[in-house]
């Protein structure tokens, strides 16, 4: 073997790997949204890998009848609330870390990493007790609230690491020509920190959009859209569901996510630190 | 920098009060809900969940997913990210591919694999069709919990592997170019790079991807309920039943304890592992 043909071989090799894995993860997405939209008798019918008939039945059942678009709106109002929430309480919290040097400072920071790792279950089983006695229980502030806890260590690590790369130099230029420090911050770090914030506030949102434990002990008349899937697909009946309901609740659920990853797609993965090219 | 003041204290205060009322509250009540019986101390409550055959099953299934899935992900990732890590066409589309799964939850995850995965599913019909196998092969029901417990492993890698691939892939970009280089200069292999370079200095990334995943492995739900039910218990999945079928908030709260124990346990003991790694590198 040549060098010029062991050269292709490799190259074949991996462009085979590759494929192998962007086929791994898009293949199930692709057949759930075609079976989502497959007629019965297609789906049924063992000859037929790929249907060849469709209809708009089932989503529309999953949606209308069974209250995934009542699911669709109490998430995004979740979800818009603990992205208010916890950003109000998380950018101070962040800036702080990011451009002030105090005693305590790596302590605290270690404390609110270990906040993050705390098991959902844990924090979500008791708060019932206490939401009944503060009349939280089936509310919407209520799952936000809790949603809120598990987000804000998250926005606090990811907002001081977007703080800390704005450059000093750039607010203590401003503070020379006579803005106080919280103007030089509105007037300078804010703007500029300003995509990485947007990045860290999609990702909120995805946070509290897919997560079901909390949203499905706090709530049960005003479920997300997980929590009320989760109760339709496996409830207290044991998944009695028939098959394409599953899959047209799937595309329901996976839909948003990936029109969401096809606008944020740059910021999410920037905001991990990897640079494209 | 700026001289000592109250200001950043103040500005931590909010959200460092709100996580600590939101984790510390609960714990207490959880603690309250475990060890108290009839208004004294007891151990009751333990003595019910322990008792229950779906606990010690629950406690087996949680590791074993667990012990199955992070080192198959970790191992899985660490290839994708050296792949990635090269400059070749179409390489964004195949990154964008690899990422979406960080925007899809489990249990969205769940139904797209019952999809493959079901006797009507993709999977069957294609190997029916091929000619490989007869009888469609089933996945789900309790006769078949082996196959359940594959069809979860093949759901979360699916699901989950991408994040340690990103956080990898971030620890990959930050090694500096230099000493592949060097190493390079003194006529280095590839695989002498990727052992005595590339993979030392990721080892920071790979742990930290490790105490994320193994974290979240002991909290696995939505997966679970959707493609097993109870077939396969895990821990999480019975304090949610415990709370919502049986309405037990004693033994739920033990299954949300021993979550957090095995937490605790497993971040501490990598906590350890990773100080040893910092010594280590002078730090």
């Amino acid at each position: 073997m040549n060098d010029e043909t062991r050269y292709a071989l490799k190259k074949i090799g991996f462009y085979t790997a590759v494929f192998t894995a962007v086929v791994w993860i898009v293949l199930p997405i692709i057949v759930s949204f075609l079976y989502a939209f497959s007629t019965k008798m297609d789906y049924y019918n063992p000859s037929k890998v790929i249907p060849t008939s469709f209809t708009g039945e089932y989503v529309r059942v999953i949606l209308f009848n069974l209250g995934a678009w009542d699911g669709i709106k109490n998430s995004v109002i979740v979800a818009t609330l603990t992205i208010v929430i916890s950003f109000i309480l998380g950018v101070p919290a962040g800036y702080s870390i990011a451009k002030y040097m105090f005693p305590g400072k790596d302590q605290i920071k270690l404390s609110i990493v270990a906040l993050r790792m705390f098991p959902i279950p844990v924090m979500a089983i008791p708060l019932i007790v206490l939401y009944i006695r503060l009349n939280l229980v089936d509310t919407l502030l209520g799952v936000a609230l809790a949603h809120t806890a598990m987000a804000l260590p998250f926005v606090v690590l990811i907002t001081s690491s977007i703080f800390a790369g704005v450059s000093k130099e750039y607010e203590e230029a401003a503070m020379v020509f006579g803005l106080t420090r919280f103007g030089s911050f509105r007037k300078i770090t804010l703007p500029l920190a300003a995509p990485g914030l947007a990045a860290a506030a999609m990702f909120t949102f995805v946070m509290s959009w897919n997560e079901v434990f909390v949203a499905s002990i706090l709530t049960l008349s005003n479920r997300t859209l997980p929590a009320q899937i989760l109760s339709i697909m496996a409830g207290s009946a044991g998944g009695a569901a028939p098959d394409y309901y599953k899959f047209a609740a799937a595309f329901i659920m996976t839909l948003p996510a990936m029109i969401f990853i096809f606008f944020a797609r740059k910021y999410l993965v920037t905001m991990w630190g990897i640079s494209l090219k | 920098m700026e001289r000592s003041s109250l200001v950043p204290y103040l500005l931590i205060l909010p959200a460092f009060l709100y996580l600590m009322f939101f984790v510390g509250y609960p714990l207490v009540q959880a603690l309250y809900l475990a060890f108290v019986h009839d208004g004294s101390f007891s151990l009751e409550v333990w003595k019910r969940a322990f008792s229950d055959y779906y606990f010690w099953s629950a406690f087996k299934y949680t590791l074993s997913l667990a012990a199955v899935i992070v080192p198959t992900q970790v191992a899985l990732a660490v290839v994708l990210a050296l792949m990635m890590n090269r400059i070749f066409k179409g390489k964004d589309a195949a990154l964008y591919a690899l990422i979406i799964p960080l925007t899809i939850s489990d249990v969205a995850a769940g139904l797209i694999w019952y999809s493959m995965l079901s006797p009507y599913g993709f999977l069957n019909k294609l190997l029916l069709n091929v000619g490989l196998i007869n009888n469609p092969i089933y996945f789900f029901g309790y006769q078949y919990r082996a196959r359940e417990f594959l069809a979860i492993v093949l759901a979360e890698l699916w699901r989950s592997t991408s994040i340690v691939f990103v956080i990898v892939l971030a620890g990959l970009q930050m090694i500096s170019r230099d000493y592949l280089e060097a190493a390079e200069v003194f006529g280095a292999s590839y695989w002498t790079k990727l052992r005595k370079i590339v993979l030392p200095l990721l080892k920071p990334s790979i742990q930290s991807a490790l105490i994320i995943r193994t974290l979240f492995a002991m909290q696995v739900f939505g997966v679970v309920w959707i493609l097993a039910g109870r077939d396969i218990p895990v821990l999480a999945g019975e304090g949610y039943y415990q709370l919502t079928v049986i309405k037990d908030t004693g033994v739920a709260s033990v299954y949300a304890l021993v979550i957090a124990g095995l937490s605790i346990l497993l971040g501490a003991l990598y906590i350890k592992f990773l100080k040893a790694e910092y010594l280590e590198v002078g730090r």
